[in-house]
């Protein structure tokens, strides 16, 4: 659309050198002391200066849950919607204004459980969205229930005796919707977040991050075992575009693809007539999301590390683009029709 | 042609108006037929209103009773407003056709029948035991005329090459044909019609011709009619004119808007029946400056056009009754959020998926109540397929003036049936006026985006505009700033302040006006899509020399400041609806003391006026 009254759209005037504290609202997050989130909103507060776009033109849209408190932190265009509904809010608002970057905010029970149906079809429609989902495992605000991403046997209020449900695993969820941009951060990791949130801004099309988030109160430690100090560097396999998929003390051990069997395995350089060149190379740039997928099934199985950074990256026309351009051809086919042309069609008769 | 001289030789009585209703199989063509002979209606100058009856099934069985498609059309010098109760005349082109309609046509009409459909086979399908045709009784209740239209085709199609089965689906022209010679309507106009309309293929073009002139040509020499009738034109008021159905009069309505406001009309909407065409006829108007998304469910539809509502444009939603209910959650921040938005509702049958195909007027509680918490809307209900466009375009001018959803309530009666739609100038047309906050409105260039004007409107502003960059959303928020607010006492005044801005819309509704006497014995109080029906009842009454009167509610939501007034004018008030009793039931709470009588059909299909009328006479 032509915009509004007296505004201009993103590609209107030089955006303004902005600091951090240009996108902080001013009101004091409410969540516990110790929450993952306050990392990720640290983080995405320092990368917006960074994105080159308008403070007014960046809208942030969130479902309910601990996560979607977020828009009222940022000092940017807002709305706290409907539990599970942010990505319809999102996807309609980006399909009537394409210029503006769009940021939605959620958590594991609001995108993959209530709002699992908008979740999938905004991932396939690969509308120009950003998606940041904090997944702690669990229900928060509403104290302490199984998520869709809890493990197994699971042991929470509403699972006393532990939860008889699998989890989702949400990067492959996404990467089956089609997504074009799926890649998982660590709220810990904060240098490292801030680098994938950064690839996040610059794709077109949806992109979705997944970011393992701690919940002190209600599930605290869920990622203990891949944070850990002591044990970080042989639980966390960071994927870097053009870069053998090696982790491990001395980065050693190394993803291989075993053509027999069809997967992948862990192995380490130097042992067995190992070299780097047996590693597979990490391109999220494959149009095919194959090796996406088996990557972001890599940790559903014991002994294999958990990936973080971009599992895939792939520029397609996005809805939004598409969209846009239907109007235009439809405007440039048939023209601007009068307002008597548009009410009177092809078929008329006169009444003298 | 050269029998018009046995034309011109026969004798024409001038009827003032006629309903025909044009059934058969679902394969037979009638909603074309029925189609064509509007238009021919139109172009001779007649008023005239259609209604097309179709099965809920994609492609039901051939003969089967489940799978009869009709369309019926009435057509007056007169007046009308209603697509008529009874036909005067009966098309029937096969037995599971004529099972199905013949209580309809009126005692004394003219049932024509296609006599060669009457097979055993066909018989059995519409579960005849004998042959109807060969009931006397038919012949002393209706003028009947059989032909065999099969054999007719086949004999005007002899030599053509058409294959048998290419030759057989012509047969409705056969049909159209007879009904053109019997209402004295021009025939060489159809004949340029079908050229037109098959011009890609000129071989059933021709087909087509040969059966239509075959059809004509019987009327003119066979023996069976002993006259010819005629409808003189209407008096119309004087303008350009198209048909238009209920649903592509609200697609219309909101194209319209775009066009007027030279702003985006964002319709976000998932397919359902009958509301589905609303959202194919404005995916056809993006030229205008309609932006259509196909949502992946109810909910997604009305939260896409919430977001595109946040981002300036003028949203819609479509829907009908399962769809609505799904939608309340949504409605509920809508009237927290204070967003302008319009969800039509195309009324049918329910609950749940009900009747799909079918009219009903049930969804007034709904609308007015089937929210959580207190949520207040306005909603209006459109009175015929032309009001639709009206309808459209005034809701979303109520939405952008008093930031709200609004409600508007059509039918599946509406939505299908078709009118005359006299092309209006733009000065007739309702104004949309849009207004954007564009500059800060608090203390120390702040924007507050709950500070209201006098009328208790909050100001509207939209993403990319610099410096008013704010939060929403669905939690209480407090009065002035939009923040996030548990204090309770901050809740309920903005409980109030909310239900007060919509008892404030009513400086936007028009006053009720009455038909008839202005006080006495009985005023029938309608609806929505009941109006044509009541307003014809309560003509014919007046003419037949009976005091009742009239009135209707367009505006359910806030309802008109005279119609308490209007109300205890009367002795006794009559609601005749669609349902059992919801308006009534609405207007007992509303204004204690009135007692409406209730005048309920819950049938799938609109009133019948003689029904009606027979009703009011009771109370008279």
């Amino acid at each position: 659309m032509s915009t509004t009254n007296g505004t201009n759209g993103a590609q209107g005037a030089a955006v303004p050198a902005y600091t951090k504290k240009d996108f902080e609202s001013g009101v004091d997050p409410r969540w516990c002391p110790g929450c993952g989130d306050f990392s990720i909103i640290n983080q995405v507060q320092k990368l917006l200066p960074t994105v080159g776009v308008k403070r007014e033109n960046i809208v942030f849209i969130s479902g309910i849950g601990c996560s979607s408190r977020f828009p009222y932190y940022m000092n940017n265009y807002g709305m706290h919607t409907l539990h599970g509904r942010a990505p319809s809010f999102a996807s309609g608002l980006k399909v009537s204004r394409p210029e503006l970057q769009v940021w939605i905010v959620t958590g594991d029970g609001d995108a993959l459980a209530i709002g699992g149906n908008h979740f999938i079809h905004c991932m396939r429609r690969n509308l120009d969205l950003k998606v940041l989902m904090f997944n702690n495992r669990i229900y928060g605000l509403t104290k302490g229930q199984v998520s869709p991403t809890s493990e197994l046997g699971k042991k929470t209020k509403s699972t006393p005796l532990g939860s008889p449900d699998y989890p989702f695993n949400p990067p492959a969820l996404a990467l089956g919707a089609g997504a074009t941009f799926v890649a998982r951060a660590v709220d810990v990791e904060g240098a490292h977040m801030g680098v994938v949130l950064k690839a996040a801004s610059e794709h077109k099309g949806s992109a979705y991050v997944e970011i393992y988030q701690n919940c002190p109160v209600f599930n605290d430690g869920a990622y203990l075992s891949l944070t850990e100090k002591s044990v970080k560097t042989e639980q966390l396999l960071r994927m870097e575009a053009g870069k053998p998929l090696l982790f491990g003390k001395d980065n050693k051990k190394g993803i291989r693809f075993n053509p027999q069997t069809a997967e992948l395995e862990v192995v380490t350089v130097g042992e067995g007539g190992v070299t780097e060149k047996d590693i597979l190379v990490h391109d999220p740039k494959r149009e095919d999301p194959t090796f996406a997928f088996m990557l972001a099934n890599l940790n559903q199985k014991a002994g294999f590390p958990t990936p973080i950074g971009v599992f895939r990256d792939v520029r397609k026309p996005t809805a939004d683009e598409m969209n846009a351009q239907q109007v235009e051809n439809a405007k440039a086919k048939k023209g601007n029709a009068s307002m008597k042309a548009l009410l009177s069609g092809a078929d008329t008769w006169t009444v003298s | 042609m050269s029998s018009q001289q046995t034309a011109a030789a026969r004798k024409r009585q001038q009827v003032d108006t006629v309903t025909i209703r044009f059934v058969g199989d679902s394969g037979d063509g009638m909603q074309l037929t029925g189609t064509e002979f509007m238009k021919a209606s139109a172009l001779a100058g007649n008023d005239l209103a259609t209604f097309p009856d179709y099965p809920a099934e994609i492609r039901a069985p051939a003969g089967s009773l489940f799978g009869v498609s009709g369309y019926q059309v009435n057509f007056s010098s007169q007046d009308i407003h209603m697509p008529g109760d009874q036909p005067d005349v009966l098309v029937a082109m096969n037995p599971a056709a004529l099972k199905t309609n013949l209580a309809d046509l009126r005692v004394g009409g003219m049932l024509l029948v296609n006599s060669g459909a009457f097979t055993e086979a066909n018989l059995e399908k519409a579960s005849y035991k004998s042959n109807p045709l060969e009931d006397p009784a038919l012949k002393q209740n209706y003028k009947v005329v059989q032909v065999d239209m099969n054999k007719a085709t086949e004999a005007a199609l002899a030599g053509s090459g058409l294959s048998s089965k290419d030759a057989a689906r012509c047969k409705n022209y056969y049909a159209l044909g007879l009904m053109y010679w019997l209402y004295s309507r021009n025939a060489e106009q159809q004949v340029g019609n079908i050229e037109k309309k098959f011009a890609k293929k000129p071989e059933i073009a021709k087909a087509n011709v040969a059966v239509f002139r075959a059809g004509y040509d019987f009327g003119e020499t066979s023996e069976l009619f002993h006259e010819q009738y005629v409808v003189p034109a209407s008096k119309l008021r004087p303008g350009a004119y198209r048909n238009v159905t209920g649903n592509f009069a609200t697609a219309l309505g909101f194209a319209a808007v775009a066009k007027q406001t030279g702003r985006q009309v964002f319709l976000g909407s998932y397919p359902i029946t009958p509301a589905s065409e609303i959202l194919h006829e404005m995916s056809y108007m993006k030229e205008h400056g309609v932006v259509t998304f196909q949502a992946e469910d109810e909910i997604a539809g009305i939260g896409s056009a919430i977001g595109a509502s946040f981002g300036g444009a003028l949203a819609c939603t479509t829907t009908s009754g399962p769809g609505l209910a799904l939608k309340s959650e949504m409605m509920g921040l809508a009237v927290i959020a204070e967003l302008p938005l319009v969800i039509v509702n195309v009324q049918r049958g329910g609950p749940s998926t009900g009747m799909p195909t079918k009219t009903e007027q049930a969804d007034l509680y709904i609308a007015l109540y089937g929210r959580h918490g207190e949520a207040p809307l306005p909603v209006i209900a459109a009175q015929s397929p032309t009001d639709c466009f009206y309808a459209a375009m005034e809701a979303m001018k109520i939405a952008v003036k008093w930031m709200t959803p609004v409600i508007l309530l059509t039918d599946g009666y509406l939505a299908n049936g078709s009118e005359p739609f006299r092309v209006p100038d733009d000065a007739e047309l309702p104004k949309v006026e849009p207004r954007y906050q564009t500059t800060a409105n608090g203390p120390d260039s702040t924007y507050l985006p709950y500070m209201r004007d006098g009328k208790l409107i909050r100001p509207w502003a939209v993403p990319g505009t610099p410096g008013l960059e704010h939060r929403i959303g669905g939690l209480e928020k407090d009065s002035l700033t939009g923040m996030v607010s548990y204090d309770g006492n901050n809740h309920e005044k903005m409980v109030r302040t909310r239900a007060q801005k919509i008892r404030n819309v009513v400086e936007d509704v028009p006053d009720l006006v009455v038909d008839g006497p202005q006080q006495g014995e009985v005023l029938m109080l309608s609806w929505g899509g009941t109006y044509g029906s009541v307003r014809t009842a309560g003509d014919e009454l007046r003419a037949e020399g009976k005091k009742v009167a009239h009135a209707h509610l367009r505006w359910l939501n806030p309802m008109p400041k005279n119609l308490e007034a209007v109300l205890k004018s009367y002795k006794k008030i009559l609601i005749p609806e669609v349902n059992d009793g919801q308006l009534a039931f609405v207007i007992r709470g509303r204004f204690p003391g009135v007692d409406p009588v209730q005048f309920n059909r819950i049938n799938g299909k609109p009133i019948k006026v003689a029904e009606l009328k027979k009703k009011v006479l009771e109370l008279l």
